[in-house]
């Protein structure tokens, strides 16, 4: 019986594992902690409203290749933490994430056939939705709601996009073998 | 959005509930905000998340203190020996303005006793230093390496050498969060030095200005005027500079002129900050003085 059951499990993680193509977590979650430290690191004061959001490119990217390991349920979590790294109300980002994400798996497989310049414009649409969810929520609770600049990060981001699905996809090609 | 979920549940077959997911941990999401919006049921979950980043935080703060750690043993002889001597001219000049300080003191609390009114004890102050600052332009938040553990409260004041810094709004275990004046939410008590006329300082988003929205056009104050906190608000301790008013303009057909000033301290350059025990928690100042405008806004931040 028990033999049974660890058995399945075992299989399970085999079967789960396979579906992501062989895909090793050390990469990923490297990438993550890395863009939560870029996320949190301080900047000179022009800089900071063109700081692009780290965190939800790379949770944008991985959630788009590896779709069924890394998704709403890690955006999520990424997002309670960024909440308190950055002294939001608890809950903010990971309401923001989870929808982007949630976007994000839902049309992953048409994402992934996109060519560059369609995918950036795909990405600043994500992002503006994301930072649209922060200036709503920062509305509703009546923290003081900044003007335009606070959508320097979605331009910036989307600009960054390309290179840094570059970076990514020779990680990826490492978290696969 | 319903076609494109079947499809993807008929794609993906590990996620088959993706949207029922995403509900429910948006559900939370927004429990969660609820909930911290009104109280602070959520601090204890807070503190654990935040112990999380902390080394986080530890990481990112290295190269800085790697650089600062570089830059001072590699000074040269000749430099250090210039500091030396421009920081012994400083010792001295503060020690000389200290006796007299000393004297003052001594003789504002003989007649403070004979006044029966309480007697000021010198507040402590803690060095703590900065780890990080907020990256949301519009939040001037600041994270301290002190917590809890050093004894650091919520509302407690931070001061540099110059003047007030801010409060802390969060105080974490190893690390705590706080809030600076110049952060649009943030207002504080105010007296002008010269003559104690008493009003708000409201933070502006930038770091150089605040502003005195509740200034009448006859007000008695002046370019030039040092703010000093009052005390009033109960969160900062009463006498230390806050900012010295930099333009006054009166516009006679408007209630109120427009009052800004420029803070004391330098707020986007200070790495070590003080952290502020006052020795008693004192009532406000004079009993008089407790129904005036200042007195009605709290030292805390407005926000929140």
């Amino acid at each position: 019986m028990l033999q049974r059951i660890l058995q399945r499990r075992l299989q399970a993680g085999k079967r789960r594992v396979s579906r992501d193509r062989y895909a090793r977590p050390q990469p990923v979650i490297i990438s993550m902690i890395v863009s939560l430290m870029l996320a949190i690191a301080p900047m000179p004061g022009w800089a900071e409203a063109f700081r692009p959001d780290w965190v939800t490119l790379t949770l944008i990217y991985w959630a788009m290749n590896l779709p069924r390991t890394y998704s709403i349920g890690w955006a999520w979590m990424i997002g309670l933490v960024l909440d308190v790294a950055q002294g939001t109300l608890l809950g903010q980002y990971a309401l923001a994430l989870s929808l982007v994400i949630y976007v994000t798996v839902t049309f992953h497989l048409q994402m992934r056939q996109f060519p560059t310049l369609q995918l950036s414009v795909t990405v600043f649409g994500l992002l503006a939705l994301y930072q649209f969810i922060l200036f709503w929520i920062n509305g509703v609770a009546g923290v003081n709601t900044p003007a335009v600049s606070y959508w320097g990060p979605v331009l910036t981001g989307s600009l960054i996009w390309p290179l840094m699905t570059m970076l990514y996809s020779g990680v990826r090609d490492r978290a696969r073998n | 959005m319903a076609p494109a979920q079947a499809e993807s549940r008929h794609r993906s077959p590990n996620s088959p509930a993706l949207g029922l997911r995403f509900l429910l941990l948006a559900g939370l999401s927004i429990l969660f905000l609820v909930i911290d919006h009104r109280n602070n049921h959520l601090d204890a979950a807070r503190k654990a998340i935040g112990a999380t980043v902390y080394p986080l935080r530890v990481v990112v703060d290295a190269p800085v203190s790697l650089w600062r750690w570089v830059v001072d043993t590699t000074a040269s002889r000749n430099e250090l020996r210039l500091e030396n001597s421009r920081l012994n001219v400083e010792r001295l000049l503060t020690r000389a303005r200290l006796q007299r300080y000393a004297a003052l003191e001594a003789e504002n609390t003989r007649l403070r006793t004979m006044l029966e009114a309480t007697a000021r004890v010198r507040d402590r102050v803690r060095i703590a230093e900065i780890m990080s600052v907020s990256s949301n332009p519009f939040r001037h938040v600041l994270v301290v390496d002190k917590g809890t553990r050093d004894g650091v409260f919520d509302g407690q004041a931070l001061i540099d050498a110059h003047g007030v810094v801010g409060q802390i709004i969060e105080a974490g275990v190893l690390s705590s969060q706080g809030i600076l004046i110049s952060d649009p939410d943030h207002a504080l008590p105010v007296e002008v030095n010269r003559n104690g006329l008493r009003t708000i300082a409201v933070g502006t988003g930038e770091f150089d200005r605040l502003v005195l929205p509740f200034l009448p056009n006859n007000a008695d104050i002046r370019e030039g005027d040092l703010l000093v906190t009052s005390g009033l608000g109960g969160a900062f301790p009463a006498g230390y500079p806050v900012a010295i008013v930099n333009s006054v303009i009166r516009i006679p057909q408007e209630p109120f002129a427009a009052v800004s000033a420029q803070p004391s301290a330098a707020l986007n350059q200070v790495r070590e900050i003080m952290l502020i025990w006052s020795a008693i928690d004192e009532p406000p100042d004079e009993g008089a003085a407790a129904d005036t405008p200042a007195a009605v806004a709290s030292g805390k931040t407005t926000g929140e």
